[in-house]
């Protein structure tokens, strides 16, 4: 059992994060210190946790979708019409449970929409959620009538800002997702659908799975990610900002689900790997920062670890390090 | 013989795959002014060999001649030099171009270093015109139907190389019309001159319109002969690989009892399909299904599983009518399938072993009531063991398997579901000797423990040896239904070569 668990922890993925925090320690000695102070830690780990938890959370969405061989660009697009929904009801008198709701409930339709034109128009992923990506900035500038709006309305500022038990909110939230989906997932057969679906649609269709419910799920959960990445977005500033909020973050959930071992190609996937991979992310990001190099850095940085991964995950690559396998004698 | 010039030859060509060795000393020859058709069951090497012959692979030994010079074929632009041209099944033009740039693509007429248009188009309604097509050159070749791009194609690849036609299996979305159409074309072409390869799974089609016929079975050449003189049977018997003298044994030495009425097919088809068939299949009973590549074998399966809806007819299931529209209709009623092509709709290449094997259970038990881990593992053991599937582990992927090993996992499938009724498409092509045995063995077994079975196979020996009847298809249509001791190689043979009268379909 002990070993077990030690060969799960030995996964590329969690070997990288460590790379990654090491290389921040060598540059920055303090970057593992970690403080208290009114009642909630700091330090910049913890800033890795609260910093990355809205690409974390859209990852968590992503990983289903690019499973099932799809993508959903939308998701950047969709945190800031959630963002501007919450924000301009509780701005207008209404309750924050309410505009919460409401922001979540809008999140999920736009994800369904992505669903339906996946699902029933057949077209294909990475153009039918490009329609909501590019429209769902206007629908949030519309809904915010071209104004950053701004509000302080003690629950948003709490969900972007604040802390339970010491630890962000926003990682608080994106934990509790990671594991609420994880066993969405692997303790009902959508899992193996999802993977089934995006390894061979046709023959899962023969199977017996019916793949159109799936993938109304799959795009709708990141729809709902995306609107809660966008409520914590809209809490932290406090304020809507149509323009800006959550933009280019689907590329970042993206790499992450990438960086957590999905292929583009569908298949095989991981919620949690996929929060690693935003971990990954950000520990980049705040390293680059805390250490001092000019952010200019982060771009470049952050595109030679897309090379890396896509070089890593290449025909080319799988030939030169062939893929150790036991050969396939008799069972007995 | 020897010193024949041939508008293009193969000499002893042979090409190996890894080790797979898919042509073995293959030697083809083309005249000038004939229809050649090439003909053989899938794998036989007959798209290896063409190609070679078009130069997108090359010969592992041998050679390619022409008119009598041998030539090195790097690449198929080079082939287009020599002459050689082909066509594809799939149309492999530019839908959303206009006819005339899909005419000229890549040689267009220039001036002043810009195409020049309208010469382009001119040059090209009296290329179409000789094809007897009267089209409007700058319209969308999308937007006209398969058989007109299908000329196009053909209009083009003579243009641009002119001794050599390969017409890779150009008639098999088209209908009995434009069938005939593109004929007058083929016998235009050959009184031109130009020599033509005929690749096709209808005999009916080869006997209309070629001159001479090679036969490929399992990378050996088998024959090349005349058609004059030559009968349906005797292709048939060349391709299937069957001597001339049969045994004439029987599978059914005694009349199996048969269980009651499953299911009843009443005037059951699909259009540019299938033609409606009847057919009642009974509890313990193996119905054997054979015919040629193309016959209808394979969309009949598929609207029996709802894989394609059937457009007419009705299904009766235990006495009760019922509606099979999707996979999961049929399933619910303990239907499964095992289709031709495991790669492409069967396995699940990057899941485990136990994945594939309890996927299509899962299925049925829906999302929420999940097989735990535990539970998987002892139904994938399970099967593992009774089917003998040689795994190192339950947990490896499933295209790190063998081809049988493969075919017994999804077997495993649908016996795991608990099936009242199995339809096995071609369940033991391309697999080794032991996984074959394993299978029939499996056929026999399934049929003694009452369930159906309907199994497609080009193997007649091994249909009949488990078969308690045997339909045989033959231009997507249901000609015959043999029984007792009719079920025998050499009247299932007669059967699929028996030349309908009335126009060539």
């Amino acid at each position: 059992m002990m070993r077990r668990a030690l060969s799960r922890l030995a996964n590329p993925q969690l070997l990288a994060l460590a790379g990654v925090l090491l290389i921040n320690w060598i540059l920055f000695p303090n970057f593992f210190r970690i403080t208290w102070q009114d009642g909630r830690l700091f330090g910049s780990l913890i800033d890795v946790l609260n910093r990355g938890a809205p690409v974390a959370i859209l990852a968590i969405g992503m990983a289903g979708v690019i499973a099932t061989k799809g993508v959903d660009l939308s998701v950047g697009a969709i945190m800031a019409v959630a963002g501007a929904v919450a924000a301009t009801l509780v701005v207008a008198g209404y309750p924050a449970p309410v505009a919460v709701l409401a922001a979540l409930a809008v999140g999920l339709l736009c994800g369904l929409w992505n669903g339906f034109l996946v699902a029933v128009l057949d077209i294909q992923p990475i153009i039918a959620t490009l329609v909501l990506m590019v429209a769902g900035r206007g629908i949030a500038q519309l809904i915010t009538e071209g104004f950053i709006i701004t509000f302080n309305d003690p629950v948003l500022v709490f969900i972007g800002t604040g802390s339970f038990l010491g630890f962000p909110m926003a990682a608080v939230i994106a934990l509790v997702l990671m594991v609420l989906v994880t066993l969405l997932v692997r303790r009902t057969a959508i899992g193996l659908f999802i993977e089934a679906v995006g390894v061979n649609r046709a023959a899962a269709s023969l199977a017996g799975i019916r793949s159109r419910m799936l993938l109304f799920l799959v795009y709708g959960l990141s729809g709902l990610c995306a609107a809660v990445a966008g409520i914590i977005v809209a809490g932290d500033i406090r304020g809507a900002d149509a323009n800006n909020a959550g933009l280019w973050l689907e590329l970042d959930a993206i790499l992450a689900v990438v960086i957590g071992g999905t292929s583009l190609l569908g298949g095989r996937f991981s919620v949690p790997l996929a929060v690693v991979g935003a971990l990954i992310i950000q520990a980049m990001n705040t390293g680059i920062l805390v250490s001092g190099f000019p952010p200019e850095f982060n771009l470049i940085v952050k595109a030679a670890l897309i090379l890396l991964v896509l070089i890593i995950q290449s025909p080319l690559a799988t030939r030169i390090v062939p893929v150790r396998v036991a050969a396939p004698e008799a069972r007995k | 013989m020897a010193d024949e010039q041939f508008a293009l030859e193969a000499r002893g060509i042979t090409k190996v795959f890894g080790n797979h060795i898919a042509l073995d000393g293959v030697n083809f020859g083309l005249r000038a002014g004939e229809v050649h058709a090439l003909l053989g069951e899938n794998g036989a090497g007959k798209s290896t060999l063409i190609k070679i012959l078009t130069g997108v692979y090359q010969a592992t030994e041998g050679q390619v001649v022409a008119e009598g010079t041998p030539i090195t074929l790097d690449n198929p632009q080079h082939a287009q030099r020599y002459g050689i041209g082909t066509v594809y099944q799939e149309v492999n033009l530019l839908p959303n171009r206009s006819v005339a740039e899909n005419l000229f693509l890549g040689h267009q007429p220039t001036r002043f270093g810009l195409v020049d248009r309208r010469k382009m188009e001119r040059e090209s309604r009296a290329v179409l015109q000789r094809y007897g097509l009267d089209l409007d050159p700058s319209s969308e070749l999308g937007a006209h139907s398969v058989a007109v791009q299908q000329i196009v194609a053909i209009a083009r690849a003579v243009e641009l190389s002119g001794k050599v036609l390969i017409l890779d299996e150009p008639t098999a979305s088209l209908d009995r019309n434009e069938v005939e159409r593109l004929f007058e074309i083929i016998r235009d072409l050959k009184a031109r001159g130009l020599a033509v390869v005929f690749i096709t799974h209808f005999l009916d089609q080869v006997f209309a319109v070629s001159d001479r016929v090679t036969i490929l079975r399992n990378g050996k050449l088998i024959e090349t002969r005349p058609l004059e003189g030559t009968t349906r049977t005797d292709v048939v018997r060349l391709m299937l690989g069957k001597d001339v003298a049969f045994s004439g044994a029987t599978g059914v030495e005694d009349e199996r009892a048969v269980g009651e009425v499953l299911l009843d097919f009443r005037d059951y088809g699909k259009k540019r399909s299938i033609h409606p068939f009847n057919l009642t299949i009974h509890k313990g009973e193996v119905v054997g299904v054979a015919g040629l590549l193309g016959s209808g074998r394979t969309e009949m399966a598929r609207i029996m599983f709802g894989a394609d809806a059937a457009d007419e007819g009705s299904v009766v299931f235990r006495g009760k009518p019922i509606k099979i529209n999707r996979p999961t209709d049929a399933i619910a009623h303990g239907f499964g399938f095992l289709p031709e092509d495991r790669k492409v709709e069967g396995i699940f290449g990057d899941l485990s072993v136990r994945e594939n094997i309890v996927i299509a259970l899962q299925g049925k038990l829906g999302w929420f009531s999940a097989l735990n881990r535990d539970e998987q593992l002892e139904i994938a053991g399970r099967f593992g063991e009774s089917m003998d599937i040689r795994a190192a582990s339950l947990d490896m992927p499933i295209k790190l398997l063998s081809g049988g090993n493969q075919q017994k996992v999804i077997l495993s499938r649908w016996l795991a579901t608990d099936p009242t009724f199995l339809i096995l498409d071609e369940p033991t092509r391309g697999i080794d000797v032991g996984a074959h045995a394993e299978i029939v063995r499996t056929i026999n077994r399934l049929r003694d423990e009452g369930l159906a079975l309907v199994v497609i196979s080009s193997e007649l020996d091994e249909v009949v040896a488990y078969s308690t009847r045997i339909v045989v298809m033959r231009d997507r249509e249901m000609v015959a239904e043999l029984t007792g001791e009719n079920i025998n190689p050499g009247v299932i043979v007669q059967a699929i070569a028996n030349h309908r009268e009335g126009p060539p379909a």
